[in-house]
């Protein structure tokens, strides 16, 4: 534990890609939300990390986890197809808009595409982050992509 | 960004997970670090000092769990403020000592009630702390002195009069001593 970073240096160093993932898995209206589930709870755990190697990656896997708690507890809630629409609707810019869309896919498929765009994660640190296989991280994003390029067209 | 960044501190603080905040504040010698637990001022980092590296000591030795947190340091940034103005003689913060031990603490604690504009000799401080011979171990103690300032390292001399040393430097030392009006302007 001697060789763990001052936490703020994680914060400065990934608090955008972390923000980038929630409004990516969640949408704009609720990342900030994600972001701070997200943090809080790496705060928590951090003094009892074994390794400090992978700090990112340790950051983005809890940010996927906070994701799809929110889509658990928004899955009880009625109605959840009005509220993506109405989310679409608000936002003008074409990014947010793809990313919105984005927000719509399956959970694996929704995690695989924001691990590797907005985070940049190679094929088996997003494995590493679903808790698959290299293959079916693979699948997902393939599956994930076809879909939105249906979307789009 | 800015905005999320806050809460975060803010609800890591409502949560007990703040162990070590801290803060920079501007003084006329240049930007000082300031670190705070649950307990009180547990580090004060003078400009000649490397902050990132003082970061990385109060993870190691306290708790890996170092944020910035203005807030936590209005207090203390307050009274810093007041005392370079000359307005302030006495610092009215909690400490946290836990970064010096058995007789460097002593010292330490003996240093930090030498009155404003007043000054001590290294002497006189190991015999406060309790060995009148251990003199080279109380000039160790203040040149390790983690909490500079509120504890007045800069107030103890050489006996004969001459400055001796200063963590964050001389000049800084002699600026101390002429704000405190001990040296003549």
């Amino acid at each position: 534990m001697t060789d763990l970073p001052p936490f703020q240096t994680l914060i400065d160093e990934h608090a955008g890609d972390v923000m980038a993932v929630c409004r990516g898995a969640v949408g704009r209206g609720d990342a900030d939300d994600c972001f701070q589930e997200t943090f809080i709870s790496a705060l928590r755990a951090y003094p009892r990390l074994k390794d400090g190697g992978n700090l990112r990656g340790w950051l983005i896997t809890i940010a996927h986890r906070k994701a799809i708690d929110h889509h658990r507890t928004r899955g009880r809630q009625p109605l959840p197809v009005a509220e993506v629409k109405e989310v679409a609707v608000e936002d003008a810019l074409p990014d947010d808009g793809l990313w919105e869309l984005v927000a719509t896919l399956p959970p694996k498929q929704r995690a695989a595409v924001t691990l590797r765009y907005a985070s940049d994660l190679p094929h088996a640190e997003i494995a590493a982050a679903l808790g698959c296989s290299p293959e079916a991280a693979r699948r997902s994003l393939h599956e994930g992509i076809k879909r939105l390029r249906k979307e789009l067209a | 960004m800015r905005d999320s960044l806050n809460r975060l501190a803010e609800r890591a603080a409502e949560e007990g997970l703040l162990d070590v905040a801290y803060a920079t504040t501007d003084s006329p010698f240049g930007t000082l670090l300031l670190a705070t637990t649950r307990r009180g001022l547990v580090r004060l980092g003078l400009p000649n000092q490397d902050a990132d590296a003082l970061l990385v000591d109060l993870a190691t030795r306290v708790s890996p769990r170092v944020l910035e947190a203005p807030a936590q340091l209005d207090q203390a940034r307050r009274e810093l403020d007041l005392y370079f103005e000359g307005k302030l003689t006495n610092f009215d913060l909690p400490l946290d000592w836990r970064l010096s031990r058995d007789f460097r603490r002593k010292v330490l604690r003996a240093i930090a009630r030498i009155p404003y504009g007043q000054t001590r000799s290294y002497t006189q401080m190991a015999t406060s702390a309790g060995n009148e011979r251990a003199v080279r171990a109380a000039g160790t103690a203040c040149g390790t002195n983690p909490l500079p300032l509120v504890v007045p390292c800069h107030r103890v001399l050489r006996s004969g009069g001459a400055l001796g040393g200063y963590g964050g430097g001389l000049p800084m030392k002699q600026g101390l001593l002429r704000l405190e009006g001990v040296l003549d302007s």
